[in-house]
């Protein structure tokens, strides 16, 4: 089980990075040859910054559009920030402070997380426009968060798993040595399906993470007039 | 009330988000283009044989050159936000005009012959091969969208609907199949000068007759010059301004503020059309070869600055686009923007003094207006970001009385389209235009019956065209569509103006 695991882990930090790290470097290569922030829009740089913000942490546009769906989504994203957060102290040593200081709230985030991913599924049932956009997919990704938040409560606030052990196979593949991985079934189920979650990201829409970043919407400065913005491949036309 | 042969919307208390039903705008397509059409813009004349693998290459070739479409393409995750915020939904129900909806036809695609899980499970994920049938469905309702941006507002990754059209029509007209309306045009533009294919002595013969008019209205010698060389401006303003209602008598208003301004101007008879089509059909070349044509003018004419007539498309392609494409324009007064649209102008002159007003000359009417989507999410006017809602509401509240704007949802970044944008404006989509109008005419309808509204101003070549005539299918007049500057033209004291007695005979007819 020991090996098995090491093995998926490397092989699935490997897609995982490596097949991230190509799909920025396209988002990153492709250049936005004209200017179109959706106006009104920020006309320094720093407001750009600042709208971005407000969209990564407050889901800005997402408020103005629905109010329920925002409510779940937030809940279930912070949530899921929160619980991230405090996983990091398998792979910490000393365990930072501030992971340390959410270690209380981050328990319980992990129902915000859970609650939210159970109303954005129910949204993909209840609400004809969703469930007519949603594909099979878009229901696996759902479930797959799902058990995977569930398994974890359930060794948080049921059958616990021993923890000194789990940090230590991690902190172990860390360094390439095999430590033994505790058998528990629950672990072994979050750790199955965490590592399928990571073999899929870069080829999900969970792209839409790193995928913010780069719109051109978003992103861009409004100050086409004051500073003129030409892609390389639009420069060559000017050449002729 | 105008005839239809369709079912026209009825309008209800309150813009309601309809449930869904499929296919009711599945036989909506505009007329296909003609070879005479294609061949200029530098597309096949017809469908090429091997259609489906030029389609996907172009796909890639698009995937390389623009972040927009690949990261839009990428990062939806259906979360169903924009789902109820395009008119056309609104008003068809048809799920295929959701913005997401429309965003598939062409992700399905995408992912089939560009992404692994597509590859390899395209049910899973929902991916679709490119067949003829998939091809229709793009023509279809890649021609159901305005281009409006307003699902863009909504999206948490910005994504821009308007976007993907664009990138599926360059896709369509690549490979011979291309829409009429908007290709034709373009040739025109190419060919004549002018989107209405209007020569230029007929332009210098409406532009006297302009003259005379004012002249008589008003006895005072208003110019309207074309191609003056050594002009300090040059105004470049939507064809329709030359004849068109309610067009022209914005078109008499800007030449009342640069005459009362005392700058020198000119029209130019190369670049007489400030409409730039080669964005509704998301080609960067067309767009940039139709941009050039004002570079041109305004080098050879000598001028000092470049304003821009009342237009949505055209306001965008200038603010946004301009430099990017024809610039750098240092070769003009460096003290004033490039290019400035002409409601910045008459702002910065009323702000000023220099126009003498009087708002009564516009109390017959209760005002409000019509924020057109290209202005209000695709550009700016003044310094500040939302000087593009504020400078046209601060210059009609300057030349009229009375000014109501209707329901917050339906104004500013979350304005309704007119339902005619994006290259939609033609009779063999009558249907689709009618029925897009329909939330924005509801706002409409509710100002008129809880504030008493009588008029909409709007500053946009085709937002008035459009209103005009689907106006009448609600029962509406078709008058009701004024523009910005024909408001300031009716307000607008030109010094040594005769004191006129028959002021009530000459407003509407
Ligand atoms: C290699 C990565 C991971 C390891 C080793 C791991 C391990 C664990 C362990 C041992 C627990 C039980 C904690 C306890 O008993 O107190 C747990 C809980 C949990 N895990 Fe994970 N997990 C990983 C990744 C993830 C990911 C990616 C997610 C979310 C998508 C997740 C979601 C949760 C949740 C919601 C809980 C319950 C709340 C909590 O204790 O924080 N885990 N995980
Ligand atoms: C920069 C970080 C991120 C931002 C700003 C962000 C933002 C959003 C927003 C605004 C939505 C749309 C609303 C919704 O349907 O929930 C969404 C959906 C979603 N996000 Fe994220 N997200 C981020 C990172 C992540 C990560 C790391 C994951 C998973 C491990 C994730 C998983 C999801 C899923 C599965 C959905 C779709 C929910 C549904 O099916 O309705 N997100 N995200
Ligand atoms: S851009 Fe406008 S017309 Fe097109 S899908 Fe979005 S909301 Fe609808
Ligand atoms: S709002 Fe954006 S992410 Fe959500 S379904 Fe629409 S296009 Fe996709």
């Amino acid at each position: 089980m020991t090996v098995v695991f090491a093995l998926l882990f490397y092989a699935a930090s490997i897609v995982f990075v490596a097949g991230l790290g190509y799909r920025i470097y396209r988002f990153a290569k492709a250049p936005a040859p004209l200017k179109i922030p959706t106006t009104p829009a920020p006309v320094t740089e720093a407001g750009v910054v600042l709208r971005l913000f407000r969209e990564v942490v407050f889901f800005e546009s997402l408020f103005k559009a629905t109010k329920w769906t925002w409510i779940f989504s937030w809940a279930f994203h912070m949530g899921l920030f929160l619980v991230l957060a405090r996983h990091l102290r398998y792979f910490t040593d000393p365990v930072w402070t501030p992971v340390e200081l959410i270690q209380f709230i981050g328990k319980y985030a992990s129902i915000a997380m859970v609650v939210g991913l159970a109303g954005l599924w129910g949204r993909r049932f209840l609400v004809d426009r969703v469930r007519y956009i949603s594909a099979p997919s878009d229901h696996l990704m759902l479930i797959l968060l799902l058990l995977i938040g569930l398994s974890g409560m359930t060794m948080t606030f049921v059958a616990h798993t021993d923890i000194v052990l789990v940090k230590a196979f991690f902190r172990g593949l860390m360094t390439f040595h095999l430590n033994p991985l505790p058998a528990d079934p629950f672990l072994i189920i979050h750790l199955l399906l965490v590592a399928i979650l990571m073999i899929v990201f870069p080829f999900s829409k969970l792209l839409h993470a790193p995928g913010i970043f780069f719109s051109p919407t978003r992103n861009q400065v409004d100050n086409p007039r004051e500073k003129r913005h030409v892609a390389a491949w639009a420069r060559k036309l000017e050449e002729t | 009330m105008a005839k239809a042969d369709f079912k026209v919307p009825e309008l209800q208390e309150f813009i309601e988000v309809p449930l869904l039903e499929e296919g009711t705008m599945a036989h909506s397509h505009p007329f296909h283009s003609k070879p005479d059409f294609q061949e200029p813009l530098g597309y096949p004349g017809e469908l090429v044989e091997n259609w489906e693998e030029k389609a996907i290459e172009k796909m890639g070739d698009l995937l390389g050159k623009y972040r927009s479409f690949q990261v839009f393409l990428d990062s939806c995750v259906k979360c169903g936000a924009c789902t109820d915020k395009c008119h056309y939904y609104l008003s068809t129900k048809d799920p295929k005009n959701m913005p997401v909806g429309r965003q598939d036809l062409l992700r399905k695609v995408y992912r089939r012959y560009f992404t692994l899980p597509g590859k390899y499970f395209p049910k899973l994920v929902g991916a679709v091969d490119l067949t003829k049938d998939v091809l229709d469905d793009w023509y279809s309702y890649f021609h159901q969208c305005s281009q409006c941006r307003r699902c863009s507002v909504f999206c948490p990754y910005g994504i821009d609907t308007a976007e993907i059209s664009m990138a599926a029509r360059e896709i369509m007209d690549s490979i011979g199949v291309g829409q009429k309306y908007c290709n034709e045009i373009i040739a025109k533009v190419y060919k004549i000068g002018n989107n209405l294919g209007l020569p230029g002595p007929a332009l210098a013969d409406t532009l006297e007759g302009l003259e005379e008019d004012v002249y008589d209205e008003t006895g005072v010698e208003v110019k309207y010059p074309l191609d003056q060389k050594g002009a300090d401006i040059l105004v470049v303003t939507p064809s329709a301004d030359f004849f068109a209602e309610p067009h022209v008598d914005g078109l008499i208003g800007y030449g009342k503020v640069f005459h009362e301004a005392g700058v020198s101007w000119t029209l130019s008879s190369k670049a007489s059309e400030a409409a730039n089509f080669g964005m509704f059909i998301g080609s960067y070349e067309n767009m940039r070869r139709i941009s050039l044509r004002i570079r041109e003018a305004a080098l050879e004419l000598g001028v000092k600055r470049i304003v821009m007539g009342e237009c949505g498309h055209a306001w965008r392609v200038a603010y946004s686009f301009l430099n990017t494409l024809a610039g750098p324009f240092d070769f003009l007064d460096p003290n004033y923007p490039v290019p400035q649209h002409i409601l910045e102008f008459t702002y910065n002159e009323i702000q000023k003094g220099t126009l003498k007003l009087d708002k009564s000359a516009n109390d017959d009417k209760v005002l409000t207006f019509h924020d057109s989507c290209n202005v209000a999410r695709a550009s700016r006017m003044g310094p500040k970001p939302g000087g593009q809602f504020e400078i046209p509401r601060a210059v009609i509240k300057a030349v009229c009385n009375n000014f109501v704007d209707m329901d917050a949802d339906t104004i500013q970044e979350k304005s309704f389209c007119c339902g005619g944008g994006g290259g939609l404006l033609t009779d063999d989509l009558m249907e689709l235009r009618v029925k897009g109008a329909q939330p924005r005419v509801t706002a409409l309808k509710n100002a008129m019956d809880d504030s008493g509204v009588t008029h909409m101003a709007a500053v946009c070549a085709i937002c008035k065209s459009q209103f005009t005539k689907v106006l009448p299918y609600y029962g509406l007049d078709m008058d009701q569509i004024v523009s910005v500057h024909q408001l300031v033209s009716e307000a607008i004291i030109l010094t040594g103006q005769k004191s006129d007695e028959d002021e009530d005979g000459e407003d509407e007819d």
